[in-house]
């Protein structure tokens, strides 16, 4: 089912590294994912929604403060059954393209599913599940271990050092991992994806954590979502989410390596 | 003054200052893993001598707004060994030493209009126009008929700069030099 949830909030998504373009005494969304979910709560099982989010700063090659996200989720699911949502989506996407695959060679799913902490003792030497430092996981992340993701066919990078877990939950039986997927295509992050975190003691926690944090590098602390909160209280089913930037997939697809080639508003002034 | 520059305002072409140096942003890059910290990856290039390096920065990183201020101004004449007098439109007159202008002050002549940067009210880097026109003073006879351009000899134009030049170029010739390289580009021919 196709949903709409609003785009200003009085509470944006509190996470570590993301910053809210205020509007007003509002703030524009940073993602639609903490209405989706409450949308699973309230009994929705199959949702879907593609729609602008906002990120304050975020300025690059492959960054814009206003692009296109496609987030989707199912209950009573998990994020493997997400991963294999994702293939479906973008082969067909491929097909209708006039491509035989994605990446350099094709590569029909399954795709293959590399785990972190693998890729991190192969290319990095260390294990970032056993002991972490955000600061090198994500030097490493960015010049050890993307560089040497495959590149002829898309890879789903998983189970995420448990400190870097963001709105995800942690693996039942092994609690240093978070059960988080990365879909990369030709070395490119293109989605984000989660068994999604359904207790509402350790979202709490985690939110009141970033918000710590956040205080301490001097950003901005935005108010807890307690709508949100109580959502959980109630009950979420356990599900699986996602959020797939759209304009990069489209960058990907066309071979592009900046969204300069499909966006055609990319203006530096603010 | 103004506030200093934090990471979310670099972007190519800003200018801004590090230990004291003016430069140019030259190459930006923003890159940010999921769910991760922003690193901003900034080429910067000096405006003084053009130099570069490349340096990453984080969100709560700043660089200091230079104090910069372009003038243009018309070459006068030169006093002494050292200084060279310059006028603006307003008939203000300002000197550069010749240190400041390095073998630009070779390849100045009357009127020329010139391009100031000060830094903290400092000169610090002089455009000339990209190419001007010297005549050659002092050269050996080139082989006659030789018109290649891949052999050069030394020439000398005024103040004895010397500047590699093809073997057909004489002395009383004058040609064309490009001040951004500050190597011959061709030969004017006399009308």
């Amino acid at each position: 089912m196709e949903v709409e949830t609003p785009v200003r909030l009085p509470t944006p998504a509190l996470e570590l590294h993301i910053d809210a373009e205020p509007s007003g005494a509002s703030f524009l969304r940073t993602s639609p994912e903490l209405h989706m979910k409450r949308l699973l709560a309230a009994g929705c099982s199959k949702i879907f929604q593609i729609g602008p989010c906002f990120r304050q700063g975020e300025r690059g090659d492959r960054h814009n403060p206003e692009y296109t996200m496609l987030e989707w989720y199912r209950t009573n699911s998990d994020y493997t059954a997400i991963m294999a949502d994702t293939e479906s989506l973008l082969t067909h996407l491929a097909l209708l393209l006039g491509r035989p695959g994605l990446g350099d060679g094709g590569g029909p799913p399954p795709w293959p599913r590399l785990r972190i902490e693998e890729l991190f003792l192969h290319h990095a030497g260390w294990n970032p599940v056993e002991s972490y430092d955000a600061e090198r996981f994500e030097h490493d992340l960015i010049h050890k271990v993307e560089p040497a993701l495959p590149r002829a066919t898309p890879v789903f990078v998983m189970d995420y050092p448990a400190a870097a877990a963001a709105l995800s939950r942690r693996k039942p039986g092994r609690e240093r991992v978070a059960e988080r997927f990365e879909l990369y295509i030709g070395g490119i992050e293109i989605a984000n994806a989660f068994s999604e975190l359904i207790d509402p003691a350790e979202q709490r926690g985690r939110f009141e954590t970033w918000a710590r944090e956040r205080q301490a590098a001097g950003a901005p602390v935005y108010p807890l979502d307690e709508a949100f909160l109580a959502a959980l209280e109630l009950g979420m089913p356990p599900s699986g989410g996602i959020a797939l930037g759209i304009d990069r997939l489209l960058m990907v697809l066309l071979g592009a390596t900046s969204l300069d080639a499909v966006m055609a508003f990319r203006e530096w002034g603010d | 003054m103004a506030a200093d520059y934090s990471a979310s305002d670099f972007r190519k072409g800003l200018r801004v200052e590090a230990d004291g140096i003016p430069y140019v942003i030259s190459e930006f890059n923003f890159v940010k893993p999921g769910k991760g910290a922003a690193i901003y990856t900034c080429r910067l290039k000096s405006l003084i001598d053009g130099n570069t390096y490349v340096k990453n920065f984080r969100s709560n990183d700043t660089l200091k707004r230079p104090d910069l201020e372009e003038r243009t101004m018309r070459f006068s004449h030169k006093e002494g060994d050292e200084d060279f007098i310059f006028m603006d439109e307003n008939f203000e007159q300002f000197t550069l030493s010749g240190k400041v202008l390095g073998d630009n002050q070779y390849f100045l002549f009357e009127d020329c209009e010139v391009r100031v940067l000060y830094h903290n009210n400092r000169p610090v880097d002089v455009n000339l126009p990209t190419f001007i026109e010297k005549e050659i003073l002092e050269t050996e006879p080139g082989a006659r008929g030789n018109t290649a351009t891949n052999t050069l000899k030394a020439a000398k134009i005024n103040g004895g700069f010397e500047i590699q030049v093809p073997l057909f170029i004489n002395q009383g010739d004058t040609i064309k030099i490009d001040t951004r390289t500050g190597e011959y580009a061709d030969r004017v021919l006399k009308k």
